[in-house]
């Protein structure tokens, strides 16, 4: 069983294997990679991991019904049957008038070197030594900080390649490394655990474990005391990593798709105010050496810059061509691929554009109110923009944040609080697709004693 | 194929082992040093079909495997996976796992293999749901659609997926054991937007299990998912606000069981109290919950999503009695907590794939029935909130505090079910919420077999149950302050 190489000879041999069973169109997209990651807990080390990866998916075309499925075992045989079993697939369901690849006019024609790889590797002791460097930081915070769920040191390599049978062959290489600590503090007998992280693509731009660790320390420490309040409404305050969570939800309320079966909430708004003039949000997939860059989308389209909301107008959902056909609109570059499965849209670094004011100053204009640190659970409602979730943060008074709070809730509607956006930080930092400064909306039911 | 099931030729064939060389790769990781190791072979077929707008449209089917190999020395695990199986790469991976004891290479004792097969199957299956023909999963699909139409003019879309998948693994560890099993999953879930008056709400239902593609035909159950998922979504479009704040809380039988799983499930993975970052850390024998609690995980039932002949470390699952009367009584665990903390081994080390390091996870979650009846149990509330329907859960271990979000809720007033309400999310503190059940009911049910968790990165298939129960107080939090 020796495995093919993944190059344009077998996407090539793939797309026309497809063919000759009778497909009209097809493509092939294929990653490969290598992955390890170190776990360190107290010192010691927890876990090391190594993987080699790779995985195939082949999609076709038959007129217009359409199929994909995908397989791990590269072998001359299992292609086989993944083209044999593609073909049937397609077959067996109904057409659908828009499913079709893209235009070849649109496809992307050359791309820029984006910078998302970095070809440097940690040997595993390299790794262990990194997180155990961030671990001890964490812990050297503060006395109360005595336990750990441990720091963790990770790296990935790989290779990212598509074709389709209009003529289009692209690849991309990309890599990431990060770096996260979740240290715990005991007061009293009772624990607080909460984490900090670096991750980027290139292993000497990562902030240093001391950074990291220390970090993670304070913010562990600071919930030590935490206590409930009472049911309230109020402003709220969230911090970047929460502001990027609540741009998370209109990220998945701008996807085409949600927006064609009407599972968002803001269909049928394009055009229209859903906040107010300070808010400005955009899906940029061409930042050099960003998380989310790549040249070319999940179709070997362009990716490019989109505008999403500007000064407060929705201008545009997230599109790839299939949902771009449902509404009679063009693709905005954001397909996304699920190997094997036909595209979807993803966005790629999506953003709340800064505003001038310090996070200080943000809090300062808050006379009593809630400054969120974390949230859990899922209740969001994306067909109505009904929210409810689980908080963790502190009380503010008087500008100030005044002590830990725990076990509350936060709740409101997400059209009110986008409409409620009062204020936006200055302080935007891209840790991941999607990133945004503080923001504070307006008031929020806060649910406690 | 069921019979070929029972002998290890069938599972060293698929992988295209030989006894030699899983004894030479073993002999390669259990070196000094190296108190356990272990390869786990997993060959998954997945397949999806999905429909909306009336047209099933999309199809897919995905192959996957590999193997894993995994030392434990002392705390620590090396861990190595790799798509490919063969000679040389179970040598590169055992090379890679045993890293972590930092022996030597060299040629470790390994006893010879047998077979461990427990004698017993939970699921037998004769015709796997991947070997269905795609045209009848597809004219299913279908008449979820109409049905679900029909249910009421104002359901505007329907959107229904079946998706299923057959896995076969095979175990073999540095004790000599091998370990084969083979696990069908299958899921049905219908999705239902309702539209009035410019409004527009969704409601969602679903099931499935480990048995035959017929499980969702007999007892018309995809015509019960179809029916439930437009009956909540046309439900919701008359929901009110929900309240804010403390309120006594009465929780419906069957998928409300997420409670367990949140408040104090994960709370009683032995991995966070061997590494005493659980809230319940040090708590075995004390009071965690009111006498009326008893509350079980159980991997023994047979064709349900959350069951399991052996764990993914090849231990056979058992029933294992986590609160006994309101008193903390056991821990699930994996092998390396199990050995570390000198407690029993229960069954409970699961991974998602061969691309992951097992460890202590639930499989079907329940609290056994009392003896009030559901009834009884509404009437004993002058105001509070009737849960019936969940969407997910979360938990911060190390504080207690979790949260699970109602998707169907009503209020109680005086002793009545009244008003519906809108999604709202119930949070409290794992170690204290069940010493707060004042009834529970004798109507114990269990999930439709939807469940699946995520811990660190890790998704398994898993379930839960729950009898109607009284909660005096749980925060509500809901939007009217």
């Amino acid at each position: 069983m020796t495995s093919r190489r993944i190059d344009q000879n077998l996407t090539s041999e793939l797309l026309a294997q497809a063919k000759r069973k009778g497909a009209t169109a097809a493509d092939v997209v294929a990653v490969e990679g290598d992955s390890a990651s170190v776990q360190v807990r107290l010192s010691a080390v927890d876990k090391l991991s190594k993987a080699q990866e790779k995985r195939l998916g082949l999609r076709v075309y038959f007129g217009q019904r359409s199929a994909g499925a995908s397989t791990s075992d590269l072998s001359l045989s299992s292609l086989d049957e993944l083209v044999e079993t593609t073909c049937a697939l397609a077959q067996a369901v109904v057409e659908d008038p828009c499913a079709s690849l893209p235009d070849p006019a649109a496809l992307a024609k050359e791309w820029p070197d984006l910078d998302l790889y970095d070809s440097q590797t940690v040997p595993m002791d390299g790794m262990i030594e990194l997180a155990t460097r961030a671990e001890k930081a964490a812990l050297a915070v503060d006395s109360r900080l005595t336990n750990s769920e441990g720091a963790d040191f990770s790296a990935f390599g790989g290779r990212t390649v598509f074709a389709n049978s209009h003529g289009f062959f692209g690849e991309y290489q990309g890599s990431s490394f990060s770096c996260a600590v979740a240290p715990i503090a005991v007061q009293n007998g009772l624990m607080q655990r909460d984490y900090w992280y670096a991750v980027g693509r290139k292993l000497n731009r990562l902030d240093s474990p001391e950074a990291v660790g220390q970090e993670a320390g304070r913010r562990t420490v600071r919930r030590l005391g935490a206590r409930k309040i009472a049911t309230c409404r109020v402003p709220v305050v969230f911090e970047p990593e929460i502001a990027g969570s609540f741009l998370g939800n209109l990220c998945s309320a701008v996807n085409g798709y949600a927006i064609y079966k009407g599972t968002s909430y803001l269909v049928g708004r394009l055009g229209e105010r859903i906040a107010p003039d300070l808010v400005t949000v955009c899906d940029d997939g061409r930042m050099p050496g960003d998380l989310g860059s790549k040249p070319f989308d999940g179709e070997g389209l362009p990716t490019r810059k989109n505008v999403v909301v500007e000064r407060g107008v929705l201008k545009s959902y997230l599109l790839d061509t299939y949902a771009a056909r449902k509404l009679g609109l063009a693709s905005t570059g954001n397909a996304s691929r699920s190997i094997g499965e036909a595209s979807s849209v993803g966005a790629t670094n999506f953003y709340l554009a800064p505003g001038t004011a310090t996070p200080e100053e943000i809090i300062r204009s808050v006379q009593r109110g809630l400054y969120v640190t974390e949230l859990i659970g899922f209740g969001i409602n994306m067909v109505t923009g009904d929210y409810s979730r689980g908080a963790v943060g502190f009380w503010i008074e008087n500008g100030e944040l005044a002590y830990p709070v725990e076990e509350i809730t936060i709740a409101g509607n997400l059209k009110d609080m986008w409409m409620g956006v009062q204020a936006i930080g200055n302080d935007l930092v891209f840790r991941g697709r999607i990133a945004s400064p503080t923001v504070k909306i307006a008031e929020m039911t806060v649910a406690g004693e | 194929m069921a019979e070929s099931k029972q002998s290890e030729k069938f599972y060293l064939e698929r992988f295209g082992v030989t006894d030699r060389e899983l004894l030479a790769a073993m002999g390669r990781v259990k070196v000094r040093d190296v108190d356990y190791a272990d390869l786990y072979f997993e060959h998954t077929v997945d397949e999806s079909i999905s429909m909306e707008e009336s047209l099933v449209k999309r199809a897919s089917k995905s192959v996957s495997q590999g193997v894993g190999v995994r030392a434990t020395a002392g705390e620590k695990t090396g861990y190595a996976y790799s798509d490919e199986i063969t000679l040389r790469q179970l040598e590169q991976a055992a090379d890679t796992a045993r890293y972590i004891a930092r022996s030597p290479a060299g040629a470790g004792f390994v006893p010879a293999i047998r077979v461990g097969r427990p004698g017993r199957d939970l699921y037998p299956v004769l015709v796997p749901a991947t070997e269905i023909a795609t045209p009848e999963k597809v004219a299913l699909l279908e008449r979820i659609d109409k049905v679900a139409r029909a249910y009421d003019p104002r359901i505007k879309n329907v959107m229904a997926s079946f998706t299923t998948e057959y896995k076969i693994v095979l175990i073999a560890n540095s004790e000599g054991e091998l370990v084969g099993d083979v696990q069908p999953l299958s899921r049905l879930q219908v999705t239902c937007i309702a539209e009035e008056h410019g409004q527009r709400q969704a409601g969602s239902f679903g099931g499935g299990g480990r048995g035959e593609y017929t499980f969702f035909l007999e007892d018309n159950r995809w015509e019960r998912y179809a029916k439930e998922a437009a009956r909540q979504a046309v439900l919701n479009l008359k929901a009110v606000d929900a309240p804010a704040g403390p309120m006594v809380v009465v929780l419906g039988s069957g998928w409300p069981g997420i409670l367990l799983h949140e408040a104090i499930g994960h709370g009683l993975e032995a991995d966070f109290n061997r590494k005493k970052t659980s809230a319940f850390t040090d708590r075995m024998d004390q009071v965690v919950a009111s006498e009326l609690c008893t509350i079980v995980d159980d991997g023994t039932l047979p064709f349900r999503r959350g069951s399991l002949n052996v764990d993914d470390e090849g231990t056979p699952t058992s029933r294992t009695v986590l609160i006994e009367k309101g008193i903390l009584r056991g821990y699930m665990t994996d092998k390396l907590n199990a050995r570390l903390m000198g407690i029993p081994l229960t069954g409970n080390g699961r991974r998602e794939s061969f691309q992951c390091i097992p460890m202590p996870r639930m499989t079907n979650t329940f609290m056994l029935p009392g003896e009030s009846t559901p009834e009884e149990i509404i009437h004993s509330v002058k105001r509070g909130l009737y849960a019936v329907y969940f969407g997910g859960g979360q938990v911060d271990i190390t504080n207690g505090k979790f949260v699970f979000s109602a998707s169907e809720a009503y209020l109680i007033e005086d002793g009545r079910v009244t008003t519906p309400v809108k999604g709202a999310t119930l949070i409290g503190s794992g170690p204290e919420i069940l010493k707060k059940v004042s009834m529970v009911g004798n109507d114990l049910k269990l999930d439709e077999g939807i469940g699946t968790c995520g811990k660190d990165g890790q998704s398994v298939p898993v379930g839960v149950g729950l009898p109607t129960i009284r909660v005096d107080e749980i925060t509500v939090g809901g939007t009217q302050a």
